[in-house]
């Protein structure tokens, strides 16, 4: 285009200027290179108008003592009737994991919007998240809309496939089926300070654990979040949050069993709290993490639930206070290695269900508060390829020890992700 | 929806007088400091001794992108896995990319080693071009003279300020490019091994040949097998010294300089990445220095 532009102007000026002498000629084509040149490197480095996208490639091979089709974490109410999977450790063998589709892009001045599609290794399509976040309000707000991870904690808004363990804190798992990703609206304000203080509130659908999906007019979730954090010297960062989540459930189903091993359907009708309180510092040297760098990580989670419980259409009354924490270091001991280890467990509490006893329910009513010990230790060649070996030693059974190893791949593909702190 | 939010903002603390700028290294920082002086408050989002690829975007920048008027930044995907998510987390319109209070250094000059072809198996590569321009003066002038227009721009009560002081410092720039083309003269043909191509503009600019790079791709570590291939090139064609900017990691440059029988010649890289590098005119003298002292 440019350079048409430029023979043709050429032309123009050789004929017109035939009685100008040629070194004139040369200086003045040769400014007009320069001024074009300035203009096409003034064109937009991402590829013009097209999004941002990229692919997310993941698999493992795992070997664990249990078998992951029985996974459950008893004490604490399942996510849903169906979802042994989603919080289960990683299928024996080799496995694919989930590949991720990321599309992003600014729609106009004013909007921005992000689709993360993700291919279950069962062939099914899901949609992880697929929003629209203003840029213009300005003063500090931002409104988010559709589906989207929400912010409460703070490895809740972390995609999968950036997370230092290959599968979630149990606390997740238990108190959020894995994660929470609701289909709302968030409205977040950063107050103008010096200090990060961001205060958020999201209203949802509900359409997964804690909630469920009723077909319902308003909102069957929301939640309040706020986060502060800042810098400690040039070497370390830190955020820290509380968040309010409360949820309504109706006929939120599970799957659980007797005493004897006969399945027990279960559903509850009621409210559920849920408080999470976060605190993140990450440390390097002056500053750069290039070399070695230290990552602290820890959340602590409590909940309270309160209404109708039945099992097998048995009614009883149903209240329970439950809590659980992890912690988790990881360490960049040199370029492209790191270490991790993470503790998780959980608190039993107190659970009342009229005169139902664990004989009925042994899932939701054994007394048993879960820990499980995690090692890990990740090679990334760039920040585009990652494998990791990951062992675990699972006690989410009761009065069983589940013994997990396993190596996973995680590869990006395409656009360079921006990933949040 | 629009009194909701005047009366929102009335949680705000009201504007400063001061143009308030948040500029992504502190090469730029420096720059709109000569500008606008003590008109503007500015701060750097990264030092002279962090990696300007590998930022991540942390809380305390996200609340200094919140209260910016204007970002400055050199682009060219330099901060691309960080300056996005200021923007986008910022709730901040000022600064978004395509608004006034959003400048890109790349914008205005041409890059060099634009690729014809971008495979991420080239190792980490910018479509545009090289990003770290600032280290030729004459980029510095062409970015100074767009900045201290987009500057009055945003701020036209101190429009005339910043032109002013901007005109004064692109006379004492000028002058002392000459200088420094004049002090630099014996430079021309040396060649240098360094650690990642951020020198590259330095280099072209002074006639210095770049003859290796210890990361054998740009972005990855540099490798035992790249650095003892690196040294047999070295005994076919002597390099003078390693050169590094005072970012990158000291060991792979060590270990090539005692084999090779060359000195490490560190460069400040930005301003504050040595003593003496106290603004742009000492990041420049004191570069020049480090690299003249070779020929001593």
């Amino acid at each position: 285009m440019y350079r048409i532009l430029l023979c043709a102007m050429a032309l123009a000026m050789a004929a017109s200027a035939r009685g100008q002498n040629v070194p004139d000629e040369l200086e003045q084509l040769r400014q007009r290179v320069d001024h074009l040149e300035k203009q096409a490197a003034a064109k937009p480095a991402t590829n013009a108008f097209n999004p941002d996208i990229s692919l997310i490639l993941q698999g493992s091979v795992a070997r664990s003592s249990q078998n992951p089709d029985d996974y459950q974490i008893t004490g604490f109410m399942p996510s849903s009737a169906n979802s042994g999977g989603e919080v289960a450790p990683a299928p024996r063998g080799f496995s694919l994991g989930e590949s991720e589709l990321v599309i992003s892009s600014n729609i106009d001045p004013y909007f921005r919007g992000q689709l993360v599609a993700s291919f279950t290794p069962d062939n099914q399509l899901e949609v992880e998240e697929a929003f629209f976040q203003t840029l213009a309000l300005g003063r500090g707000f931002t409104l988010k809309g559709g589906r989207f991870l929400s912010s409460v904690g703070y490895q809740n808004q972390i995609h999968q496939h950036a997370w230092d363990f290959q599968d979630a804190p149990l606390a997740y798992k238990a108190f959020l089926g894995g994660r929470l990703n609701d289909d709302g609206l968030q409205l977040k304000w950063l107050a103008p300070t010096e200090l990060l203080v961001e205060l958020g509130a999201e209203v949802g659908r509900g359409r997964n654990f804690p909630g469920s999906d009723a077909n319902r007019n308003g909102a069957g979730l929301w939640a309040l979040y706020g986060h502060v954090g800042g810098d400690l010297g040039e070497s370390t960062a830190w955020r820290s949050g509380l968040s309010y989540l409360r949820a309504s459930a109706s006929d939120r189903g599970f799957d659980d069993h007797d005493a004897g091993g006969n399945p027990v359907t279960g559903a509850f009708s009621g409210r559920s709290a849920l408080w999470i309180a976060d605190a993140i510092v990450k440390w390097a040297p002056r500053g750069d993490a290039t070399v070695t760098n230290l990552k602290l990580q820890g959340e602590y989670f409590r909940r309270s639930e309160s209404g109708d419980l039945t099992l097998n259409s048995r009614p009883a009354d149903y209240t329970s206070r439950q809590s659980g924490w992890y912690a988790q270091m990881v360490y960049q001991f040199m370029p492209r290695w790191r270490v991790g280890y993470r503790y998780d467990r959980l608190g039993y509490g107190s659970v009342s269900a009229g005169s139902f006893t664990s004989a009925d329910a042994s899932i939701l009513l054994t007394a048993h508060n879960p820990t499980r010990g995690s090692l890990m230790m990740d090679w990334s060649p760039t920040e585009f390829s990652r494998v990791r070996v990951q062992l675990a030693r699972d006690n989410s059974r009761a009065g069983v020890t589940d013994n997990q190893v396993l190596v996973q791949y995680i590869f990006s593909l395409g656009a360079h992700g921006a990933h949040t702190f | 929806m629009r009194t909701l939010l005047a009366a929102l903002s009335l949680v705000a603390l009201p504007a400063h007088a001061a143009l308030t700028v948040l500029a992504c290294e502190p090469e730029w920082a420096a720059l709109v400091k000569e500008i606008g002086g003590d008109k503007v408050n500015v701060t750097s989002a990264t030092t002279a001794l962090q990696d300007p690829h590998r930022i991540e975007a942390r809380p305390s920048l996200i609340a200094r992108a919140r209260n910016a008027d204007l970002m400055v930044c050199t682009g060219a995907q330099l901060e691309i896995g960080w300056a996005p998510l200021l923007q986008s987390q910022s709730g901040n319109a000022k600064i978004q990319a395509g608004q006034p209070g959003y400048f890109e250094a790349a914008g205005v000059v041409s890059l060099l080693e634009r690729p014809t072809s971008v495979d991420r198996a080239q190792g980490d590569v910018h479509p545009a071009g090289n990003p770290h321009l600032h280290l030729n003066p004459r980029n510095i002038e062409r970015v100074a003279g767009a900045l201290i227009e987009r500057m009055g721009a945003i701020d036209a009560r101190e429009a005339p300020n910043y032109r002013s002081r901007g005109e004064a410092f692109l006379k004492r720039w000028r002058d002392a490019t000459v200088r420094w083309e004049k002090e630099g003269a014996p430079l021309k043909g040396m060649g240098v091994v360094t650690y990642h191509k951020n020198l590259t503009y330095l280099f072209a600019w002074l006639g210095m040949r770049e003859l290796g790079t210890l990361e054998p791709k740009p972005g990855l570590p540099p490798s035992t097998a790249h650095l003892t291939g690196l040294l047999e090139q070295l005994q076919r064609e002597p390099a003078k010294a390693v050169v590094r900017a005072a970012y990158n990691e000291p060991r792979a440059a060590e270990w090539l300089a005692e084999r090779a029988h060359i000195p490490v010649v560190v460069l400040p890289f930005t301003v504050g990445g040595t003593d003496q590098a106290k603004d742009l005119f000492t990041l420049y003298d004191d570069s020049l220095a480090r690299l003249l002292a070779l020929l001593k």
